[in-house]
This record gives structure tokens, sequence and C-alpha cells, in this order.
């Protein structure tokens, strides 16, 4: 758990580094998502002994992620003055966009997957 | 009676009372979304939010306070974002078998969650801060902000509109992927990954891991694409 624990933040901390260092438009957790797969290669590559249980503590992570964004939530709680006067057309701007986003992309996918024989 | 005062502001200059707080509250909210078969509406951020917010509007906690504690939470956010690494490397084949689809998709999804946005608030004369702040809420929190902040908008009218968004996503994807009959959980997860960031994520991979995985990866394709076409879109909008 420790050594996974690691890992994690270890990717972290070199995904923070490249995108502030190279002020990229991503956020270093990203970067650092993709230094994980670099590890989970190395990993099945030459299976050295460090990094043969890199996994439990992501997964457990992975598991609770909507505790995750319960401290960002509360912030609404006291916050929400910010939408005042513009309550109406935020209201229907979110709704309206998200729900046209999530059509437009699963069609989207659907309609160029069948395209390529996926099914 | 000085004595419970002496108590309570102990507690307040210790995270341990709202980091408590939260987890329990996520307990009762998780409890609550099993016992009712993951129902979209008994989503468990939404639960914990009500559950601790109640908490903090009745106990006259201020934010600040509350975060002392939650802060260690919060922080996992970007631990947990590295660990989506963990699916997708489980799911590669797959993932690189989807490329073309998602990246159609991520063109199709990005430039719609933008524009009509935009397009809503704008027709119900929303003013120029409020059309920049929420042109970017489909990104996950941080990017969103700083692409408002570098066009001039309010970023902490950003923060709350981005979660907003997670919670509308996270509560309308299930029922609306279910009526237009998509069972390609790549298609579903990508999608409300693309639209609803993280907090839709969490919603994917309680319904199937595959679905989790590619909102995952949206997330990251997704604040990359917004990046680069909010500041040309709002140019052209605002000018």
């Amino acid at each position: 758990m420790i050594a996974s624990i690691a890992v994690i933040l270890g990717c972290q901390l070199l995904g923070e580094v490249i995108a502030r260092g190279l002020s990229l438009p991503v956020p270093g957790p990203v970067v650092g998502m993709a230094a994980m797969v670099g590890v989970l290669w190395l990993r099945d590559r030459y299976r050295p002994a460090p990094l043969m249980a890199v996994e439990p503590a992501g997964r457990f992570l992975l598991a609770n992620l909507s505790l995750l964004f319960v401290p960002a939530g509360v912030g609404l709680v006291g916050n929400l003055e910010v939408l005042a006067g513009n309550w109406l057309a935020l209201a229907v701007a979110l709704v309206v966009s998200t729900l046209l986003t999530l059509v437009v992309s699963v069609v989207t996918f659907r309609l160029v997957a069948r395209a390529m024989g996926q099914g | 009676m000085a004595g419970d005062f002496a108590l309570w502001v102990y507690l307040t200059q210790t995270p341990l009372l709202w980091l408590t707080v939260t987890l329990a509250a996520y307990a009762v909210a998780d409890w609550v979304s099993a016992r009712a078969g993951r129902h979209p509406v008994a989503n468990p951020v939404l639960i914990s939010v009500l559950l601790v917010g109640g908490l903090l509007v009745a106990s006259g906690t201020s934010y600040a306070t509350y975060f002392q504690g939650a802060q260690f939470i919060h922080f996992l956010l970007g631990p947990a974002t590295v660990a989506l690494a963990l699916p997708l490397w489980e799911h590669r084949a797959l993932v690189v078998k989807s490329l073309v689809p998602m990246l159609a998709a991520l063109v199709a999804g990005s430039v719609t969650a933008a524009v009509s946005a935009l397009a809503v608030a704008w027709a119900f004369g929303a003013p120029e801060g409020v059309l920049v702040a929420i042109a970017p809420k489909s990104v996950t929190a941080g990017v969103a902000m700083s692409i408002t902040e570098a066009q001039g908008g309010d970023p902490a009218l950003t923060a709350v509109l981005v979660i907003l968004t997670g919670m509308i996503g996270a509560l309308v994807v299930t029922p609306l992927m279910n009526g237009l009959g998509i069972r390609d959980y790549r298609a579903r997860g990508f999608a409300v990954g693309l639209a609803s960031h993280g907090i839709g994520t969490a919603r994917a991979f309680q319904v199937d891991p595959v679905a989790g995985t590619f909102a995952g990866i949206a997330i990251g394709l997704n604040a990359v694409m917004t990046a680069v076409i909010v500041p040309v879109l709002l140019g052209w909008w605002l000018s």
C-alpha cells in the first residue's frame, strides 16, 4: 500500500513539474496519469520488484471517487449568491448544455464506431 | 458552559471534526445510494453535500473552517486522477481500438458544450462576465478556472458552475442514455466524462468499469480541447 501511494504521488509530482514547467494547458495530475501509464508499461515489461504492487492505493481511490468531490461540492453552500441576478439564465444554460453535450458526444461516438464496423 | 465553549473552540481549530463529519456523511450517503440500487437520484455526492452543508449552516461554521478538515480529502483528487491510469492500462486494447470514435466525439462534444452554454446564457440576456465564466463549465475545475481567469472572468463563478454541471450530468446520464437505447459503455462513459468531468466519471464508475475508464480519458482530452477552443470562441462571440 505504501509503495503504491509513493508511486502515485511520484507520478503526480512529475506531472506537476512538467505541466507547470512547460506552462501546459493540462493539469499536472493529467500529465501524472500519462506518467502512471508509463509506470504500468514498465511493470508489465520488466516486472521489477519495486513496481509489482502499484495498484492497491489507486484502486482504493477510484472505488471512492465520489467522496473526493464532497469538499468542493460543499463549497456550493454559501457561494450560490454568485449566481444572483443571473440564476435563471445559468440554470437553463447548464441543464440544456449538459443534456445537449451528452447527446451530441454519445451519438457522434456511436455513428463513427458503427461506420468503422464496431457494431 | 465555559467548558462547552472551550471544547467547541478546540474542535474548530483542528481538522478532526469536519474531516470526521465529511467521512461519516459520505458513509451514510453511500449506504443510501447502495440501498437505492445506485439509482441516479440517490447520488452520493449530492446527499453528502446536503448533509454536510446543512450542518455547516446550522452550526454557523464558515467554509474556510470546514475546509481545514476537508482539505485532506480534497487533496486526494490529484492522486485519484493519476490512478485513472490503472483502468486505462487494463482496458488499453479497447481504448486503442476506440481512438477514432473518441476523437470525433471529443471535437463534437467539446464545441457543443461551450457553444450551447454561451448561446443559452446569451439568449437569456446574461452579461459578458457571465458568458466568459460559463463557457468552460464542462471541464475539470482547476482548468476551467484558469481559462476563465485568463479571459478576464470570475473564477469563483466558474467553480460553482463546474460543480453544478458535474451534478446535473451525474443525475441525468443514466436515464438519458437508457432512453436513447445506448448500450455501448465506451460511448456512455466518454460522453459523461466530457460533459461533466470528475463528478460524471464517479457516476460512470458506479455503473460500469469500462464506462468509468472512458469517462476518465474524456476528462483529460476535454481539458486540452476546451483550453484551446474557448478563448477562440469567446474572441468571436464577444467581438
